[in-house]
């Protein structure tokens, strides 16, 4: 993956665009976080080839950018994106890593299923 | 340590074999004891992706999975086995579907001695969930074919609640296999294998003693 180029990127969400699309949507802090600190709350989502179509895609932000669709009944957003990568099934891969480099949020976008 | 009839390791993700429990493998393989590792996922949704990263959710899989079988091979296990269920999912699955599936494993390879994660109290619920299948899947055998169960628990409350572990072995014997099979999950441990190096170097005790003694808790069937 490579740092975010919102031009880039923002070339690509208006690529999958108006179509059916299959989503991976994730945020996550790890499994291990409120083992490690007791005081943390420990949250998390993910949801894995959700067929969608959306008719508005931007990239927003400075950086770390944030991702909203705009779909016919509803919405998807993310935030946290440091990182991207069309991968060599065309399928657009978007990641937020933290401050350890370890993934916290996860956006996908592909013409098939993951 | 005994020599056993055979060693059945059933963990949900690759490294789980590395950390606490691969000197305790690798000394029954040296005694000449033959091990099944079955890893039920390949740790699909983990969140180390290498610094800087060199994967991304969707090749982590394919790199994990070469890190399990480098670390099998350097621990020398000969029988890998890997289940194709995914990462933060074995809680979600039909329970029956998994007790049935240890309980065949079991039935095939007739192990004297079963080790897996201590349900309640493995902290990551697919720790919970497969270790509880495990304990299931042996209640449900008859008495006299029941394998001994020795099982990982690492929550903080475990020492409270369970008391000390029964079983302690020391690995140091067999360390650099160890320190090499952790390595070898490299996308996960490159940073704590690091910190682990330098503290080795410096002979820090803590780290020593983490390394060199692995616990196990005895699960005991009610009845
Ligand atoms: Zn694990």
């Amino acid at each position: 993956m490579e740092p975010v180029i919102p031009e880039k990127v923002q070339a690509e969400l208006d690529r999958f665009a108006n179509q059916d699309v299959f989503l991976h949507l994730e945020t996550t802090n790890g499994a291990y976080a409120a083992h490690k600190d007791q005081s943390f709350f420990n949250s998390g989502a993910y949801i894995r080839n959700a067929l969608i179509q959306y008719e508005l895609g931007k990239v927003t932000g400075i950086g770390p950018y944030r991702i909203g669709l705009k779909l016919n009944i509803g919405w998807v957003y993310a935030e946290g994106i440091t990182h991207f990568e069309v991968d060599d099934q065309e399928r657009l891969l978007l990641a937020g890593h933290d401050y350890q480099g370890k993934l916290a949020v996860a956006l996908q976008i592909s013409k098939t299923p993951f | 340590m005994e020599k056993e009839r055979q060693l059945l390791v059933v963990f949900p993700h690759p490294d789980d074999e590395a950390f606490g429990v691969s000197g305790t493998i690798a000394t029954h393989i040296n005694n000449g004891t033959p091990v099944t590792y079955a890893c039920l996922t390949l740790g699909e949704m983990g969140r180390n992706m290498g610094d800087p990263p060199f994967c991304n959710r969707e090749t982590l899989p394919l790199i994990r999975k070469q890190e399990l079988q480098d670390s099998a091979n350097i621990i020398g296990i000969k029988d890998l086995r890997m289940l194709g269920y995914r990462d933060k999912t074995i809680e979600f699955e039909d329970e029956e579907k998994l007790i049935n599936h240890m309980g065949s494993l079991i039935d095939e390879l007739n192990p004297s001695l079963i080790i897996s994660f201590y349900p309640g109290y493995a902290v990551h619920p697919d720790h919970d969930a497969t270790g509880r299948a495990v304990v299931k899947a042996v209640e449900r055998l008859p008495k006299e074919k029941r394998p001994k169960l020795h099982l990982v628990a690492f929550s903080n409350n475990c020492i409270d609640e369970l008391g000390e572990p029964d079983i302690r072995h020391d690995v140091s014997a067999v360390m650099d296999t160890k320190i090499a099979a952790i390595k070898a999950h490299r996308s996960q441990t490159q940073l704590m294998a690091t910190e682990m190096e330098e503290k080795l170097k410096v002979n820090d005790p803590d780290m020593i003693a983490w390394l060199q003694n692995e616990r196990f808790w005895t699960y005991s069937i009610k009845n």
